[in-house]
């Protein structure tokens, strides 16, 4: 895929004069140093990432980190000092106000944290606002501003007056408004920062929705992480105007860039950042015609595993855990005693994507949870340890202590 | 000691060459080509106003007052009108309404432009700024002698005098109610790609109106001030009735005019009151108006969440 965003060393310097700080900061001083000497705010320090088309690229980061400044320079809304905006090769950080404003009427929408709707315009008159800045005539307005409303499930609102909306729906509306005039690129400036925690899972929970239809490429600001590791396909993490790490929701939580982002990701729900791919391992597995109770309990002990799965073909039959195979082989003496009689059918299952906080149940049971693909087979299995073991934060160690474990799948479960 | 013994300024001389050898003799000519229009637009209005009957006028007023107030108003509106004819001062009161509305309507054309221009340019309100105060401040005796010698006498001098005394609060209150449209607002609009018209017609001006409406009202309550000092000068109307009371001391000519004067302006100050608390609403249709104008149950409360008194 090409990159839809290309920036590169994008800088705002704020003051008296931004030239000389530039130079200042291309030299390698640091941002109190210039402040003391020539007055200047550093706002945005040689940011430079690509975001591809149809990702959704956050960018996170604490209040004064310049992440707002940095989003409203993708429009032009502020200047850059220096650097280049390239949106599919035209470079938004040089070229001319019209240009600017044909490159926001066609390809840039925005959504903003207060939802700034037009207090004195309805509904739809604002969702079709951006169509009607573009020119296009009455009644196809209203037909497309309608279709944004329907998007976002607001259709029977059209006629309110914004201020008749609560703050999820108006957000929603502010949605519509970016989303009407179809867009290649949305820049949402911590769009649900303003909302209830409920209603801001609800409205993440729609925007993933609806993404999966539209497929724009967004650019996400929000100073909320879980917010970050939930919607962003790649994350960015901004500390005093410098972008100190780029990655998936993953890699952040995984191996954090410094102390900061450290610190940042200590206190996050890990459930629901790993996946059950991420913790799987290759399957140990036993056939269900020929292998028998006695094979079973070998392939645990070499393997070192506390159950096996059981194949029938390419399908998974069930499941056998070392003490039942270990028992029966023992009862009966020498004589083998078919898988099938010792097998477990009942076994726990997820997809690889599943997240784990979701596994917390499947892992309690004790058994090996298979992951399987589309076509119900077989690809992975997911020891009820490493899922803790990755939730503690330290997937290297094999066994977490119980204790704390505990803890950590009930709060989640809990706080739901 | 003080300083006049090293240096005296004759600063009433220079005033005195500036106007009367350089300003009058150049631009005569110029000024007499702006009171055109001025003239044009007042003789039009004074025309229908002589023409249309005292109690259709009346009626209409009355009804404004009926819709944008409430009943007691347009009771008011009825009694003090029909006050004004029964004490003889209703053709002079339609020559002081014309010159009235003829001075707002150019304060609006002229303030309104000139607030959006002052609200885009922080330097345009640098300079205007201190204008308007002059405008406000500076006695209106002051103005009329260079008026007059410019101008000459009549009713449209008396107008040019009205709209410099009464153009600043249009200018102040267009400039602060577009400053005040919410910045995230205006962000929000450029974000789409307005131009400065774009925004101007669709967020500023729609937003500001009630801040505009409370300058016209304040415009509109200067220039009834101005009446009596326009008359001096030529201008007709209850201004001329009060002044020549004031000649003859004749104390019952004099308090008529004043009277006169103030029924007027009660019933234009609370008429455009009321515009500017409507203008928070929706904008209605010539339908709903027409409807809400005589059924005073259907003058929109329930959108507005307020009930007309």
């Amino acid at each position: 895929m090409a990159a839809k965003l290309k920036i590169k060393n994008l800088t705002k310097i704020f003051g008296p004069s931004p030239a000389e700080a530039l130079k200042r900061l291309r030299a390698g001083e640091s941002k109190a140093t210039i402040f003391e000497a020539t007055g200047n705010t550093v706002g945005v320090n040689s940011a430079s990432f690509d975001v591809e088309q149809g990702q959704i690229f956050v960018v996170m980061g604490l209040s004064g980190s310049g992440k707002s400044t940095l989003v409203r320079m993708l429009n032009g809304l502020i200047k850059p000092t220096g650097g280049s905006i390239h949106i599919d090769g035209e470079d938004i950080a040089a070229c001319s106000p019209a240009t600017l404003r044909r490159v926001r009427r066609e390809k840039v929408a925005m959504v903003f944290q207060h939802f700034a709707l037009f207090p004195h315009m309805s509904v739809i008159d604002n969702a079709a606002y951006g169509l009607k800045i573009k020119g296009v005539a009455p009644d196809e307005r209203r037909e497309r501003a309608q279709a944004a409303l329907d998007q976002v499930g607001l259709s029977a609102h059209a006629e309110s007056k914004p201020s008749d909306l609560s703050g999820g729906m108006q957000q929603r509306v502010g949605l519509a408004r970016g989303l009407a005039t179809d867009p290649e690129v949305l820049l949402m400036d911590e769009p649900f920062g303003a909302l209830d925690p409920l209603i801001r899972r609800d409205v993440q929970d729609e925007l993933l929705r609806l993404q999966k239809t539209l497929k724009k490429t967004i650019i996400f600001i929000t100073h909320d992480l879980n917010e970050a590791l939930l919607l962003g396909d790649r994350i960015a993490i901004m500390k005093d105007g410098e972008v100190v790490q780029i990655g998936t929701a993953q890699d952040i939580v995984s191996q954090p860039a410094n102390d900061y982002v450290a610190a940042f990701v200590a206190d996050i729900d890990r459930g629901r950042v790993f996946t059950a791919e991420t913790v799987a391992v290759e399957p140990a597995v036993l056939q269900l015609d020929g292998d028998t109770a006695g094979d079973a309990v070998r392939t645990m002990e070499e393997q070192n595993r506390g159950a096996v799965y059981v194949l029938d073909g390419e399908q998974i039959a069930g499941v056998v855990t070392y003490q039942q195979a270990a028992a029966a082989d023992r009862e009966s003496g020498t004589s083998d005693v078919p898988i099938a009689e010792v097998m477990i059918t009942d076994y726990p299952s997820a997809d690889p994507g599943t997240q784990l906080v979701d596994l917390y149940g499947h892992a309690s049971t004790g058994l090996p949870i298979a992951v399987t693909d589309a076509d119900n087979k077989l690809v992975g299995v997911v020891e009820p340890e490493a899922v803790f073991a990755q939730l503690s934060g330290d997937p290297a160690q094999d066994e977490a202590p119980p204790a704390p474990l505990a803890d950590d799948a009930a709060q989640p479960a809990a706080a739901r | 000691m003080r300083p006049s013994d090293f240096l005296v300024i004759p600063f009433d001389e220079w005033i005195n060459i500036f106007v009367r050898g350089w300003l009058v003799p150049n631009f005569r000519p110029f000024f007499r080509a702006v009171q055109v229009p001025i003239t044009q637009v007042l003789n039009g209005l004074d025309a229908v106003l002589a023409f249309v009957p005292m109690l259709a006028i009346t009626a209409i007023f009355a009804a404004l007052a009926f819709k944008y107030v409430g009943r007691g108003m347009a009771i008011f509106t009825i009694v003090g009108f029909f006050f004004i004819d029964m004490i003889g001062l209703w053709p002079e009161t339609m020559t002081t309404l014309s010159m009235i509305i003829t001075a707002v309507l150019f304060c609006c054309v002229i303030g309104i432009p000139l607030g959006i221009v002052a609200a885009r340019s922080d330097l345009v309100w640098k300079f205007a700024r201190p204008m308007l105060d002059v405008m406000q401040t500076i006695p209106s005796f002051v103005y009329l002698v260079p008026i007059v010698m410019l101008f000459g006498v009549g009713m449209a001098p008396g107008i040019i005098a009205t709209i410099i005394f009464a153009l600043p609060p249009i200018v102040r209150l267009t400039n602060l109610g577009i400053r005040n449209v919410r910045a995230d607002l205006v962000e929000a609009a450029e974000a789409f790609g307005s131009t400065p018209l774009q925004m101007l017609f669709d967020l500023q001006l729609p937003l500001a109106m009630r801040t505009i409406m409370a300058g016209l009202n304040q415009t509109l309550m200067l220039a009834l001030s101005m009446v009596v000092i326009a008359a001096l000068i030529g201008g007709g109307g209850l201004g001329l009735v009060v002044n020549t009371g004031l000649g003859r001391l004749d104390v019952g000519g004099a308090t008529a005019g004043g009277v006169g004067i103030v029924i007027l302006a009660i019933v234009l100050d609370r008429i455009t009151q009321g515009l500017g608390e409507q203008s928070k609403v929706k904008t209605v249709s010539l339908r709903q108006t027409l409807i809400s104008m005589f059924r005073p149950g259907a003058n929109a409360p329930a959108e507005t969440g307020k009930v007309a008194p």
